[in-house]
């Protein structure tokens, strides 16, 4: 397994031709476009983002059975965790919801009229659902890592609530997908379905990935962090 | 795939007159009868049954038998029980049943049973009664009072809705529901 990870020494370009669905992960760990055939290592110093923590990402994303162990997690430089995690929130909530819901939007048009309200309803529910739970982390857990980073002694949040609260933001899109491609009438067979069912299907699985990160990377991280300050 | 059937009776004469109807069985596979209701949930993680057949006089609480169990539990009666507590029970099986009837019974108990042996992903008539009673909202509890069902059960037909349908919210239920006509808003809370 860890031989086939990506190594620093590999080009950017590569990277991304082996896995395309990275090139969306870039903006969010802070690395632009035009980075021509410089290596991984180069292009993530340039950006002043740090190569490991970079490389931790996208193998997460690539390999599916790839855990990081917590070694590995805690002899990584983590600060870049949260602005990762807000900024893929804002991605979630600014580009992708959107784009299913004017998919959806134009679906429901063709629906008859009460049909096309529950739908829309379905998702505009959905919406508001994943929007409270990305706040929910932003208010709560994000500054008490925040905190946690900076050497700050603060009890007031700790992660083991995190663990039992976390609610799974995924499954209903997963139904979302199966009402649309299997239970639409066929009078409403165009494009836009095409195109929704892409757009949930891609979603469900960066989503799929950020609770992993959240999970598997950001808990164990916490954790830790709290073990050595609080104690 | 045999169901795993434990059955649970101190009389000897009743637990052998039913090995002699069912040992014949292919869909089962009995397991050694349990007559000591004491070793009972013992035997049950020790043997993970599908089917509990047990006399309800032995238990005070079928939910407990239940606890992380997926099993179905059926009722074998041989003298009066009230039928509150037979609500609780997936099935009843009375002894005075037929050969057939009591086969049949214990067949359609287990909570698997519909998904192993038919590949039919329509929704049968009892599913699409829980179907449209979870759309308008009710409960599980509420459910099985409606159509005089154990909350076991409406969990089974739950499984079985989702499993068919994949679409495991009710929220996505109630869309599934509209799409194929079964309820209208008015029906909606």
């Amino acid at each position: 397994m860890k031989s086939r990870l990506f190594s620093s020494e590999a080009r950017l370009s590569d990277l991304i031709t082996a896995h395309p669905s990275l090139l969306t992960l870039l903006t969010r760990l802070g690395i632009p476009l035009g980075f021509g055939d410089r290596l991984i290592a180069d292009v993530c110093q340039e950006s002043g983002v740090d190569t490991a923590f970079f490389l931790l990402i996208c193998n997460v994303y690539t390999f599916n059975n790839y855990v990081p162990s917590t070694v590995t997690i805690l002899g990584t430089d983590m600060s870049g965790l949260v602005p990762y995690l807000e900024k893929s929130h804002k991605y979630y909530v600014d580009k992708r919801l959107p784009h299913i819901e004017l998919h959806l939007d134009a679906i429901a048009q063709k629906l008859d009229n009460r049909i096309g309200k529950v739908l829309t309803s379905f998702f505009g529910i959905y919406k508001k659902e994943v929007e409270a739970h990305f706040l929910h982390e932003e208010k709560e857990v994000f500054p008490h890592i925040a905190g946690l980073m900076a050497g700050k002694r603060d009890t007031s949040y700790m992660i083991g609530e995190f663990i039992h609260t976390h609610s799974d933001i995924e499954g209903k899109l997963d139904d979302l997908l199966n009402i649309v491609f299997k239970y639409l009438p066929p009078e409403v067979d165009d494009d836009n379905v095409l195109d929704v069912v892409y757009d949930i299907l891609m979603l469900s699985e960066d989503l799929k990935k950020h609770t992993f990160i959240e999970e598997k990377i950001m808990v164990p991280l916490v954790k830790h962090l709290e073990n050595a300050i609080l104690k | 795939m045999k169901q795993r059937l434990l059955i649970v009776e101190p009389s000897e004469v009743i637990v052998e007159g039913l090995k002699a109807i069912l040992e014949g069985q292919v869909r089962f596979k009995l397991l050694e009868p349990e007559m000591n209701v004491d070793r009972l949930m013992e035997r049950i993680v020790a043997t993970h049954p599908d089917i509990v057949l047990i006399n309800p006089t032995l238990v005070n609480q079928v939910s407990k038998l239940r606890d992380n169990n997926s099993m179905a539990v059926v009722a074998l009666v041989y003298q009066y029980v009230e039928r509150e507590t037979l609500k609780n029970y997936d099935a009843v099986v009375d002894v005075r049943d037929s050969r057939p009837v009591i086969i049949d019974t214990l067949s359609q108990a287990s909570p698997g049973e519909s998904q192993m042996l038919s590949s039919n992903y329509e929704l049968t008539k009892r599913e699409t009664a829980v179907l449209v009673q979870l759309a308008q909202g009710k409960t599980n509890k509420e459910i099985a009072d409606a159509l005089s069902v154990s909350v076991h059960t409406v969990i089974s037909h739950r499984k079985n809705i989702t499993h068919k349908t994949g679409i495991k919210s009710v929220a996505g239920l109630t869309v599934y529901a509209m799409l194929n006509n079964l309820i209208d808003e008015s029906s909606l809370l």
